[in-house]
Formats: C-alpha cells, structure tokens, sequence
C-alpha cells in the first residue's frame, strides 16, 4: 500500500502493442505517463485506441507487448492488486438495471470486500454525494442516462481508489447533464485522485484536463498541457468557408504573394489556414481570393483549439477521423 | 473465503431478479404442469401395459418430471449470463478483485436453489394428483439431490456454451436439440423395459437417465442404495468436469476480450 501511494505517477505505460484476432492493430507502441492528482485526457476519435488502453490498465485484457503500471503496481503482474486500487466507469455501463440503485452499489462493496457499517455508510455517502438518495430503492431501468452513468461513478468510487478510470463519461448525455458531470469530475480531482479519462470532444478535454495525449491509430502523436499544445500552433486560426469546392493548389496560388497564412489547408469548401494576427490577415485574404475569382460564403477567425493540435497533429479533423473509423 | 462470500453475493444478486419477476417462476412451472395434468391424465392406462411395475402412472411420472424440469432449468443458464456479458455488467465484476470462479459459482448456487424450490413445488404437485411413494422423506431427498446434481452439470455446461458463443440463439438451440432428445432416450415418460433396446443401450449414458433412475429408486421400497450412490456419484464425477470446462472457457473468454 506504502509503495502505492508513494507513487508520484498514476499511470505508467511504456511501448504498449495490442492487435486483436481479426488483425486489427488496436494499439501500437503506446507511450504514457500520468502524474498523480490530475486529470488527463486521452483524446482521438472512435477507433484510436482509447478504450483499449483502458482495458489494458484495467486489467480487463493483456496487451501483446509493453510495459504497464498503475498506482506504482505491474498491471500484468498484479492485476488483483491493480483492481483494489482502481476505479471504472467503462462506455458499457455496467450497471445492473434489475436492481435498484442502493443494491447496484452495495454489490460494488461486496465484490471489493468492504461490509458492517463501514459498507453501509460508504453507499449512503455516494448515494447522497450523487444525487441518487431519492431513487435509491427505485430499479436502476428506470433511471435517466445522467442518473445512471453518476450511478456508474459512484460504483468506481465504493473502494476509494486512488486512480479513476472514465471511458467517454459523457456520451449520451444530455447538454444539462454533462456540464453537471464535469463539475463533478473537477471536484473529485480536486479531492486528490487520478483520473484518466478518453473523450473525443475536444472541448471536454480542454475544459477538464490538465494534461492531454492526442492518440492517433494507437500511438501518442502529440502529449502537454492543453495551454502548451495549443501554444505549440503559431496565431490564430482562420476558416474560410468557400461557396464552391477547391483544390488546396488554388487556393495557395491565389494567396501566394498576398497573406502571410501557414498551414494552409483545403478540405471540401473549407480553407483552413493560421495567421499572426487573424484580425489584420483577412481583409487581404479576401481581397486576393475575390481577384482570383473564388467565392466566398464566411469567415472564421478563432484563437487556437485542441481541435486545431488534433488537425496539425493527424492532418484531419475529428468529425473527419470518426467518420473514415465508421466506413 | 473470498471465493465463497463473492459467489454468495452473486447468488443473492441473481435470486434478486427472479423475486423481481415471480411471473418468471410460473412460466417456468406451465410446462411440468401441463406434463403431470394434462400427459399424466391421457397415458393414465399406460401402466396397465407389461413391464410397468407399478400401478399408478401419476407416481411414475412425477420423479420423471421433477428430474426433467431440473435439466432444462439448468440448460437456460447461459442465458442471463449473455445478458451480462452484453450490459457491461461482468466487465463491472471483473474490474473488481472478485474471485474469478465465484462468477461461475455464483449461478451454479442460485440454480441448485430454484431446482430445489422447482422440485419441491412439483412433487406437491404430483402428491395432490394422487402420486404415492413408499420410499418416504428419504426417498423424497434423494430424489431432490438427484435434480440438483443433474442441474449443476448442465447448468454449467449451458455457462460454457455461453461465454463461448455469445449468443443467446445458441442457447435456445442447445436447450431444444440436445435436452430434449435425451429426455425422450431416458426412461422419464415410459419404463425402461418398453424402451426399443437401443435406446436402453444409449440410455446408459444418458446423465438424465441416472437422476431418474436414482429417484425413482429412492422413492420405491426397499431402495436398492449401492445402485442409487453409483448414479449419483456418476452425476457428481460429470459435474466436476462441466465445472471444469465451464472455469477453462471463462478463462478464454477474459483472453478474448
């Protein structure tokens, strides 16, 4: 326990590998560190292998190759010693809807051996601290999905464990219950522990985390603070929307000699672009696309986003990653 | 003494859905219902053919029945088993540092109670409908361990298929096209000496035949107790090994996920 605690990173992942039965390469050579009381962000879209890293720390599958600590302890060595550490709120819920919320939560205590009084008070604490003391005795199917999934956080919580694992904890939720969920997930962090969560909306990952790894086809291609990301990328971002498709060729002809704009990008009708100054850049902007005779629906100047680090890092956006991951 | 409290509470947990669905329980009970009221009735005179050693054809079927509904209780095992599979519920049990054999433990408790309550229920049943047994309340117990270790094996058996396949079709299809044709080759319905000699034959290793067998020798006079031990200890030799391949395909299922 000493030698857990004691422990300055939460999570410690050196080269995972994992490529499942039907040859997909899930994760490869995966690179972590997660310091202590913090939240971190794993973000990417579907299919990055986010949810597999967390299977791997949760000890739910093993990895082909790597290395893998949490809270200090071997996850391939230690596994049972990893579980009473450990905290999960997987993207399944895993709540048991034939029973009703109290139960739901006692059973978590059961299975981590917690009993008496001490178990008893533990879940009426949860069940207070989550809102759920009135549907306590009701069966979990009839719960909202904000209801359900703060159920789901309170089971993770039963054992008190020092690292909290969140698999895309906001899904499916509603706009109300999200933000709800975030101010929750900041309290508990600021409570001390660990948590670790994968989220493929960037703005979660922004507004929740400290630090944050941009995972692309299983590997860690950009890892910082979201400041420190974000200031990576010089200036300000412009988006021009076009009335018309065109060539990236095109538009850089046209701009040639004009503008001072890197990065620039074409993706259908969108030209993506960053400038210095956002604000001065686009009067020229528009002024040598119009002489070049390309249309123009809109434009958008913003400081940079966590969306701009994932689309300099992976050369796509994420609605674009996600969609390519559903074909 | 984790594996017994964890398998304990896993138990507690799957008995807490049927309390909350007692429709469930008489669903379960039309069927052996119907056999003991309704089959029991129309093959009444079946006795009076050569080979029946008794008269009253009621007190025949009734152990049959009893051991019948004991196996195809246990063949829908796997079904709740997908169900957790599905919801993220066994993921849940497995984050946590539960004991891994109590998850197949656990349902393999709860069905020795329901195949317990089941039986006791039945034989009621069969008592009101006139069945007699000169074999008594020991008669009556062996009958119960018998239903028991029938339903474990198969039970855990029906765990295996399930986590090996994943799917709750292939349950349906085991329980309808292997149960049901070794309740016919077994000797449930009909005395053995009327059974066409190769079904006698393939009765022999026939897991049901030696339940049946062990109750209704419990339940007539004179039970011929080294015969009854001998089957059941048949029983208890296969529920080793159903328990065992039930452990080994939960461990290739983990490997899997």
């Amino acid at each position: 326990m000493s030698n857990s605690e004691s422990s300055p990173l939460a999570i410690e992942v050196r080269g995972l590998s994992k490529t499942y039965k039907n040859s997909v390469k899930a994760l490869d050579g995966l690179n972590l560190i997660v310091p202590s009381g913090s939240i971190f962000a794993l973000l990417g879209p579907n299919g990055a292998g986010k949810s597999t890293t967390i299977k791997i720390l949760t000890t739910l599958c093993r990895p082909d190759s790597g290395e893998a600590r949490v809270a200090g302890i071997d996850v391939l060595r230690e596994p049972q010693r990893v579980r009473r550490a450990i905290g999960c709120v997987a993207q399944k819920s895993g709540v048991d809807e034939s029973c009703t919320g109290r139960e739901n939560l006692t059973l978590q205590g059961q299975l981590h051996h917690l009993h008496g009084a001490d178990l008893k008070q533990r879940v009426e604490t949860l069940l207070s601290r989550f809102s759920l003391i009135n549907a306590a005795s009701r069966l979990a199917s009839t719960y909202s999905g904000g209801m359900k999934r703060r159920l789901d956080i309170a089971m993770g919580l039963i054992h008190r464990p020092q690292v909290l694992f969140l698999d895309e904890p906001t899904t499916g939720l509603d706009p109300e219950a999200r933000v709800e969920l975030w101010e929750e997930i900041g309290r508990l962090s600021a409570e001390g522990l660990s948590i670790l969560l994968t989220t493929h909306y960037l703005e979660e990952a922004d507004r929740l985390a400290q630090n944050v790894a941009i995972i692309d086809r299983g590997r860690v291609v950009a890892e910082g603070t979201a400041e420190s990301l974000k200031g990576e990328l010089r200036g300000d971002s412009v988006e021009v929307e076009l009335a018309e498709a065109a060539s990236t060729e095109a538009i850089s002809a046209a701009l040639q000699n004009t503008v001072v704009v890197s990065d620039l990008r074409v993706s259908g009708k969108t030209v993506y672009a960053r400038a210095e100054q956002g604000a001065t850049a686009v009067p020229p902007m528009l002024v040598a696309l119009e002489a070049a005779g390309v249309k123009v629906a809109s434009v958008k100047v913003a400081r940079p986003t966590l969306d701009d680090v994932y689309l300099r890092h992976t050369g796509k956006t994420i609605q674009q990653a996600e969609a390519q991951v559903n074909q | 003494m984790n594996f017994l409290s964890d398998s304990w509470f896993l138990t507690l947990r799957v008995l807490r859905h049927l309390m909350r669905q007692p429709i469930f329980i008489a669903l379960t009970l039309i069927q052996p219902i119907i056999w003991l009221g309704l089959y029991g009735q129309l093959f009444k005179r079946v006795v009076e053919l050569p080979g029946f050693q008794t008269s009253s054809y009621i007190s025949f079927l009734t152990p049959g029945v009893i051991i019948m509904s004991a196996l195809f209780g246990a063949g829908w095992s796997g079904m709740g088993i997908i169900l957790d599979l599905d919801r993220g519920v066994m993921d849940r049990f497995l984050i946590a540092p539960v004991s891994r054999p109590a998850i197949i433990l656990g349902r393999l408790v709860y069905l020795a109670i329901v195949t317990l309550v089941q039986s006791l229920i039945l034989f009621s049943m069969g008592f009101v409908l006139g069945a007699r047994f000169a074999g008594g309340a020991p008669g009556l117990f062996v009958l119960l361990v018998a239903a028991i270790s029938l339903s474990i094996p198969f039970g855990a058996l029906s765990l295996a298929m399930a986590l090996m396949v994943r799917k709750q079709e292939s349950v349906i299809g085991a329980v309808n096209f292997i149960l049901l044709p070794l309740t016919f080759m077994s000797p449930v319905f009909i005395a053995s000496p009327l059974m066409p000699a190769w079904m006698v034959a393939a009765a022999r290793f026939n897991p049901l035949n030696w339940a049946v067998q062990a109750g209704r020798l419990a339940l007539a006079g004179n039970p011929d107790w080294p015969n009854i031990l001998l089957k059941l200890a048949a029983l208890w030799v296969f529920g080793l090994f159903a328990i065992w391949l039930a452990t080994r395909a939960f461990r290739a299922y983990q490997r899997s996920a």
